[in-house]
């Protein structure tokens, strides 16, 4: 339980995930929950997009309740201190910009309080997460609710999407963060 | 009592996530660059039996736990939305290194400083709900 688990182990998982979310009545989909606390903190107020009856939808403001305290008891009673087995080339490219020891904690210390207020913290944190929220609510849903629910139910404006999270992440992977790491 | 079974999908959810390593940056990245298959195993078998579980359940006319037939709502028939949200989910993506659901684990996780990016993610939400009416809605 403490070792990582492998890809064939999660995957199977996530889409069990998606079962009982459909067998529960719902669906698996997390973005829609950052607009859904818009409307529970007076979004209704600013414009009539954010109107709806957020209580409807506030099982799915449990399910990521749950999820967060997922990551409590898994980073409490299941970890081990086995570095993230990251692809050599990978690290060799992160040493080279500074970050050293990449894997040994789940992320870079990009992601600190002390850096948060730097033009890098910013960038990562507030900057990445506004794209993140604006972008999977344009889209009409993230890498559950296209990748993984979408997809499965072979539906084109899912893989429309997929395809742009990977024509945004490379850009920014392969031409903005060589200079910004 | 009626949520607590979300809860616990939701615990399941945040302890497969972080077991497998989906919430680290450093997978994300790897990912980007092509350097490992993991990321790709974990999104491809995740589709590959969700491709199978969607058809059972639509051939079956499966019935949820409350005795209500099982509604999979298609994705309305959009194109523009898709590739223009999810190019800029897909830089935010690269950036941070978590979509929504990692957002939420990684403060379980203890990363603290996630809240500011649940909190920027938010306002993102926010202020597209406050524009959309005037970007392209094909």
């Amino acid at each position: 339980m403490t070792e990582p688990w492998p890809w064939y182990v999660a995957g199977p998982l996530i889409s069990l995930v998606m079962f009982l979310m459909f067998y529960f009545g719902t669906r698996f989909g997390v973005s829609s929950t950052m607009e859904t606390i818009c409307s529970m903190g007076g979004a209704d107020k600013l414009t009539d997009y954010f109107k709806v009856d957020w209580r409807s939808k506030a099982w799915n403001l449990v399910f990521v309740l749950g999820a967060l305290v997922g990551g409590i008891i898994a980073s409490q009673y299941m970890m081990s201190d086995v570095a993230i087995d990251l692809n050599d080339t990978t690290k060799a490219s992160l040493i080279s910009k500074g970050i050293l020891n990449p894997g040994v904690n789940y992320l870079p210390d990009i992601f600190t309080w002390e850096n948060l207020l730097t033009g890098q913290g910013l960038i990562f944190m507030v900057l990445g997460g506004f794209l993140v929220g604006f972008g999977t609510r344009y889209a009409g849903g993230c890498t559950s609710g296209h990748a993984i629910s979408g997809l499965s139910d072979l539906q084109l404006p899912s893989l429309i999407a997929v395809i742009g999270f990977f024509i945004g992440g490379l850009l920014v992977t392969h031409l903005i963060l060589p200079y910004i790491l | 009592m009626k949520y607590l079974r979300f809860f616990l999908v939701g615990i399941f959810f945040g302890i497969v996530l972080t077991k497998a390593e989906v919430i680290s940056w450093y997978r994300i990245y790897e990912m980007f660059r092509f350097e490992s298959f993991h990321m790709y195993g974990v999104i491809g078998s995740a589709v590959v039996l969700g491709v199978i579980i969607t058809r059972i359940i639509k051939k079956t006319g499966m019935k949820s736990v409350d005795g209500k037939p099982i509604n999979i709502a298609p994705k309305p028939d959009t194109k523009i939305r898709p590739i223009i949200g999810g190019t800029i989910f897909g830089l935010g993506w690269a950036l941070t290194g978590a979509c929504p659901g990692p957002i939420y684990i990684l403060i379980g996780n203890g990363f603290m400083v996630f809240t500011v990016v649940l909190a920027s993610a938010v306002l993102g939400a926010l202020v597209h709900g406050m524009i959309s009416h005037k970007l392209p809605q094909g």
